[in-house]
């Protein structure tokens, strides 16, 4: 006799999984994600709004309305003497720059508007040919002054790495066996792990005393040395990108090389090269823009000396020191910097510049990989 | 008729002489080989630098390594200075820093490769994302000081360990977040797959499933993120740590001067605590004209590069496990 199976009373006991709690949790695991997904733009925003917050108050800082006060007083006072519009130009040079508005009763004079004073402000950034935002007069804010130190430490860092990086990456991708491989990336990936205060340290106190033996005429603080030990720290960088560039380059296009006769290098230089370009170009991009942007080494070995922009070319001197932009913002973190002060807001028009220079060149880094990438599918 | 000549001849067949074929290959070979001894030479120049500086900085700062140096507050006399100052400011920068940066990037990974569909609001978090990762840390000094310095100055107390930790947080966060979605991705879908066939919900095969497999690659990606983060001088130095600190945060006074416990017990005075770490300190030494300084700066390189070089090798022991696994 078969057994009787009866069916449960009610199946929906056997099986009722509490879905409406789990899919609550899932709403909210999901907004929280959401949400740490979101401080990523916060940053960027945060970054950005400070930098242009503080860059504003920087160029509409009364300084500037006082200083082209002064600066148009001939226009002003067009019957008046020179002796006399010094006078008057010291009288405003006296007055509190915040209190200009309400003070001008007593030179008899109407202010520039502060408007006017923004736009003098950025003309001043932009043509001045002296960086002495520090100096208590006869104060010049030259961005140039920097960016130039900041270019030459990142021209003679170039010089250095490109060549070696890229030479690194064909050794690795091309020729190095693959055990031998296996122990070099760590090593690269040593040199780039290196805190950029020891590379400073480096560059100071090692490299500078060595060329100084070869170079006489070399100064403790150099942007020669400070440039050679940048570009060492970031051929790690060059060389990992363009290695992945180059072992993105499929194997037909070597084998059909050698089957046209080309030796190794002439395959590598002809057609492996060119294949890779678009990888290893934005690879120089990125490396540049890292090495505009890098402090340590630079503030260490490169100097404090804002050189001026002027026929004694000092500011493209590699052997005397220099003053780059990041070196600039750590100067004035270092002296604390009350907030609100002329000191403070500098820097943050410095960082501007900065932030600026470096996002270009990234974004130019992503649009060129877009634009040139050989695809091979 | 005259026969004339055809005008499309066949043209005598013309047969290359062995040297021609060759296209000199003695000489393209000489090239060849130097082009190879020219890649070698560039690995090896790379190598030797970082032989130089590991050579110099030991030779100059061996000497001073001892229990002192260890365990010293900073000094006006460089052989009575020591790093313990600097010492307790990384460490609670290490510990503070993935208490913030951990969850943030991981569930900001999680949010891009497991819940998020392919919306505009997706891709702008990607290309901000790479954006992030490219902008100098300098400039992320500058957001610390006018955004936690200065704004949340009620809640972080100004120049402190609190604002410099979420600082770095704020530095690491597009590691963290890069390393998440590398080791999510690489979690088989057969996982995914299998966990929703058995009713999972996407947030219970997440937690069960997927996460465990990536949590190693993760864990990589926060030790490297993390060694990352006590390298870092610059943005510290702009929002303002201090170069001289003779205490160390917290309320453990005594011997061993840093305690974990110290961030149940008295929270306030670790997080509002001003501080500096080892690579301020030994900026702090090497700008300073006198060689013993110099010898203190090497001796506190060795020790940070010692703490880099063990992270590191956890991370790639991780690694190594994370990828036997999934082979």
């Amino acid at each position: 006799m078969p057994t009787e199976f009866s069916s449960p009373p009610d199946k929906s006991s056997l099986w009722r999984p509490n879905r409406s709690s789990s899919r609550q949790v899932e709403s909210i695991v999901r907004i929280v994600c959401l949400i740490f997904a979101g401080i990523s733009i916060l940053t960027t925003l945060g970054i950005v709004l400070s930098l242009i917050f503080e860059t504003i108050d920087f160029f509409s800082d009364p300084f500037f309305r006082q200083a082209l006060w002064i600066n148009r007083l001939p226009d002003l006072l067009p019957d008046a003497s020179e002796a006399q519009i010094q006078a008057v130009g010291e009288q405003i040079q006296a007055l509190d720059p915040t209190q200009l508005s309400s003070a001008s009763q007593a030179v008899g004079l109407e202010p520039p508007s502060p408007i006017a004073g923004f736009f003098y402000a950025i003309t001043r950034f932009f043509t001045d040919r002296r960086w002495t935002p520090l100096f208590a007069n006869d104060t010049d804010f030259g961005i140039f002054v920097l960016i130039s130190a900041t270019l030459m430490t990142t021209t003679i860092a170039l010089i250095v790495a490109v060549p070696l990086g890229l030479l690194i990456a064909i050794f690795l991708s091309e020729y190095a066996a693959p055990k031998l491989r296996q122990v070099l990336k760590p090593v690269l990936e040593l040199l780039a792990g290196v805190p950029s205060v020891v590379f400073g340290y480096f560059a100071l106190l090692t490299v500078t005393p060595f060329l100084q033996q070869l170079i006489p005429s070399l100064q403790g603080f150099n942007a020669l040395s400070a440039g050679m030990v940048l570009g060492v720290s970031i051929i790690p960088l060059v060389a990992s990108l363009s290695e992945d560039a180059i072992n993105a380059v499929p194997q037909d296009l070597r084998q059909g090389a050698f089957a046209m006769g080309a030796t190794k290098r002439e395959a590598i230089q002809a057609v492996v090269l060119p294949a890779a370009l678009s990888g290893i170009v934005a690879s120089i991009i990125l490396a540049m823009s890292r090495a505009i942007g890098e402090t340590m080494i630079v503030t260490l070995a490169a100097g404090q000396n804002p050189q001026p922009i002027n026929g004694d070319l000092g500011f493209i001197n590699p052997f005397i020191p220099v003053m780059t932009m990041t070196a600039f913002i750590v100067q004035v973190s270092l002296g604390d910097a009350p907030f609100g002060s002329l000191a403070y807001k500098t820097i943050f028009a410095v960082g501007m510049a900065l932030f600026l220079i470096t996002l270009t060149l990234n974004i130019v880094s992503y649009w060129f990989v877009r634009r040139f990438r050989e695809k091979y599918d | 008729m005259a026969s004339s000549q055809s005008q499309f001849s066949t043209p005598q067949p013309t047969v290359a002489t062995v040297s021609e074929f060759a296209g000199n290959l003695p000489q393209r070979y000489l090239v060849d080989r130097a082009f190879r001894l020219a890649t070698w030479v560039a690995t090896a120049i790379a190598i030797a630098v970082l032989g130089w500086l590991l050579i110099d900085v030991l030779s100059q700062g061996l000497g001073r390594l001892s229990w002192q140096f260890l365990t010293s507050f900073p000094s006006r006399r460089p052989e009575d200075a020591g790093i313990i100052g600097a010492l307790a400011g990384t460490f609670w920068v290490m510990i503070i820093v993935p208490i913030v940066a951990f969850p943030i990037g991981v569930g900001a990974g999680l949010y891009l490769e497991e819940f998020s569909d392919d919306t505009w609001f997706s891709r702008l978090i990607e290309i901000n994302i790479n954006n992030l990762a490219g902008v100098p840390s300098i400039i992320y000094g500058l957001l610390g000081l006018a955004a936690f310095v200065r704004i949340m100055e009620p809640i972080t107390g100004g120049r402190t360990v609190l604002a410099g930790a979420l600082t770095l947080a704020l530095l690491v966060l597009p590691i963290i977040i890069v390393a998440t979605r590398e080791a999510l991705r690489a979690v088989p879908e057969g996982i995914r797959l299998a966990g929703l066939a058995m009713g999972g919900s996407r947030w219970q095969v997440v937690r069960d499933h997927v996460l465990p497999a990536a949590l190693s690659g993760i864990l990589t990606g926060v030790i490297l993120a993390l060694s990352r983060a006590i390298g870092e001088t610059a943005p510290l130095i702009t929002i303002g740590a201090l170069t001289f600190v003779p205490f160390t945060p917290g309320c453990t006074e005594n011997f061993p001067y840093f305690n974990p416990l110290d961030l149940v017990r008295c929270p306030t005075d670790v997080a509002q605590s001003p501080f500096t770490v080892m690579p301020i300190q030994i900026f702090n030494w090497i700008s300073r004209p006198q060689q013993a300084f110099h010898e203190n700066g090497a001796a506190a390189i060795i020790v940070l590069l010692v703490m880099l070089v063990l992270m590191n090798s956890v991370a790639i022991a991780l690694r190594s496990r994370f990828q036997g696994r999934r082979s």
